[in-house]
């Protein structure tokens, strides 16, 4: 299908969640894909820079080295976000890195976050999960299945791989959030951002004065990541608060979403929770689905590092463009009957966990969690609903990742 | 078919593993993609297409 290229008005990017569907981008996304799937846009600053929606775009520009991941180069597309220039990434932060500095963290790290080390784990997330369980069914009715449920399993999977203790949450827990959060107050992100380094500068610090001994390969997976690269690598210790605050940052706020949302989306779903409750081989294909209907990590913003000519249109060097996820994961020409959620279909290929260089490092382990954790939600609550009315559960309209705050629950006891 | 992989251009995600796990896997050290077969067998084409097809770092050819 020809895209005429379009002669309107630079749009602004559409953020209004249409009342009474949680699961659906914001409606006007679907408008601009529909128009254009590479439309000019003018950004809160006033820059006029451009709106990826398509599948087919934002994919390839995710993997085109021409265009740039790092802060200082981009423009943000939300009103309500910083003033004045972004500044560079912290030190560590992976996502706000180009190659070759990029590289040499990925290599370090991606060893540790194989398909065949994090199905390891199945065993240890199946424990955790039937504990949590455990704590949901002891809360009864009522209790928030996402302080109980889905925030522990990723927390505690996390935190034993980096050889965080979870006991230590409370001082990074509430200061991750905060830097999730897309209108937190300057200060409130500078105190989070500095909050979560000193308890990381701390544990590294504990981590150097005495050596991991951790066997630095083998197949397992890891139980001490950063006493392991503490020991191993050539990382500066800032390097290491850094790469430690990314990563525990990382895991701590998707995985849970993905287990509350998900949740969310299949009680909204009957049919399809019935279908996977029938049949544990769906999961893996039922997570890619879930992955893409709902792709919590919605927007991703890149910079050309020079002229770059797509789709007939010229995107200039110094250009923000804005890629809209979650409207390529509904694009009709890539998913047919995109806005149905149906974990029987192949959703292979979504951007759930993005594409290029910085697809999610720890993808697998987020598979093997989801995997577990849903199924065994359902298997041991038959009757598990939603124990207030679906408009009333609270939405992360507010965050870089999208989900629920709470999802209070209930099911027949006895 | 057969099969090339670049191992520079590798990032080490496991799309490949996890998509055809017959023929891709992963070193231990960096995570990057180990060929199992570089002429994979005729029931595993449309996973390996599949799988060159989703690398996200380009690093997966196939001459057919």
């Amino acid at each position: 299908m020809q895209h005429e290229p379009s002669t309107t008005a630079p749009v602004t990017i559409p953020t209004q969640r249409a009342a009474g569907c949680p699961f659906d981008p914001p409606a006007g996304l679907a408008e601009v894909r529909e128009r254009d799937p590479l439309a000019r846009m003018t950004y809160p600053d006033g820059h006029v820079g451009w709106l990826a929606t398509g599948y087919a775009v934002v994919r390839t520009i995710l993997a085109d080295p021409r265009f740039s991941s790092r802060y200082e180069l981009m423009h943000y597309p939300f009103p309500g976000g910083p003033e004045g220039p972004i500044p560079p990434a912290p030190v560590g932060d992976m996502t706000g890195m180009d190659a070759p500095e990029h590289t040499r963290f990925r290599r370090l790290l991606a060893g540790r976050f194989t398909v065949r080390r994090m199905r390891r784990l199945t065993d240890r997330v199946q424990e955790i999960t039937a504990d949590c369980l455990d704590a949901l069914e002891r809360g009864g009715p009522g209790t928030d299945l996402v302080e109980a449920f889905a925030r522990p399993i990723p927390a505690l999977m996390i935190c034993e791989l980096l050889g965080v203790p979870y006991a230590d949450r409370e001082r990074f827990q509430s200061h991750a959030h905060t830097l999730m959060s897309m209108d937190a107050a300057p200060e409130d992100r500078y105190a989070a951002m500095t909050g979560l380094q000193e308890y990381m500068a701390e544990l590294v610090a504990a981590k150097r004065a005495e050596p991991s001994d951790e066997e630095p390969s083998g197949e397992g997976p890891s139980t001490d990541l950063l006493g392991e690269l503490a020991r191993d690598s050539d990382l500066t210790d800032e390097e290491l608060v850094g790469v430690g605050g990314f990563l525990l940052a990382a895991g701590l706020d998707t995985t849970a979403n993905m287990i509350a949302h998900g949740t969310f989306a299949l009680l909204s779903h009957p049919a399809q929770a019935e279908a996977l409750r029938g049949a544990q081989d769906l999961a893996p294909e039922a997570v890619e689905e879930l992955m893409r209907y709902l792709t919590i990590a919605h927007t991703g913003i890149k910079s050309a590092l020079e002229d770059v000519e797509l789709e007939g249109r010229l995107i200039r060097a110094g250009e923000s463009v804005t890629l809209s996820f979650e409207a390529a994961n509904r694009d009709p020409e890539r998913f047919p009957d995109p806005d149905s959620l149906d974990l029987g279909r192949r959703a292979t290929g979504h951007l759930g966990f993005g594409h290029g260089i910085h697809q999610c490092l720890g993808q697998q382990l987020a598979r093997v969690e989801l995997t577990v954790a849903l199924p065994a939600l359902f298997e041991r609550f038959p009757t598990l609903r939603l124990a207030v009315p679906a408009e009333e559960v609270p939405l992360r309209t507010n965050m870089n990742i999208y989900g629920v705050h709470r999802l209070p629950v209930t099911w027949d006891e006895g | 078919m057969e099969l090339h992989a670049d191992r520079t251009r590798c990032i080490g995600a496991g799309m490949c593993a996890l998509t055809a796990p017959a023929v891709f896997d992963q070193d231990e050290e960096e995570g990057l993609v180990v060929l199992l077969a570089a002429h994979p067998p005729q029931d595993s084409h449309p996973a390996v297409r599949l799988a060159v097809g989703g690398c996200p770092a380009a690093a997966l050819a196939l001459t057919e």
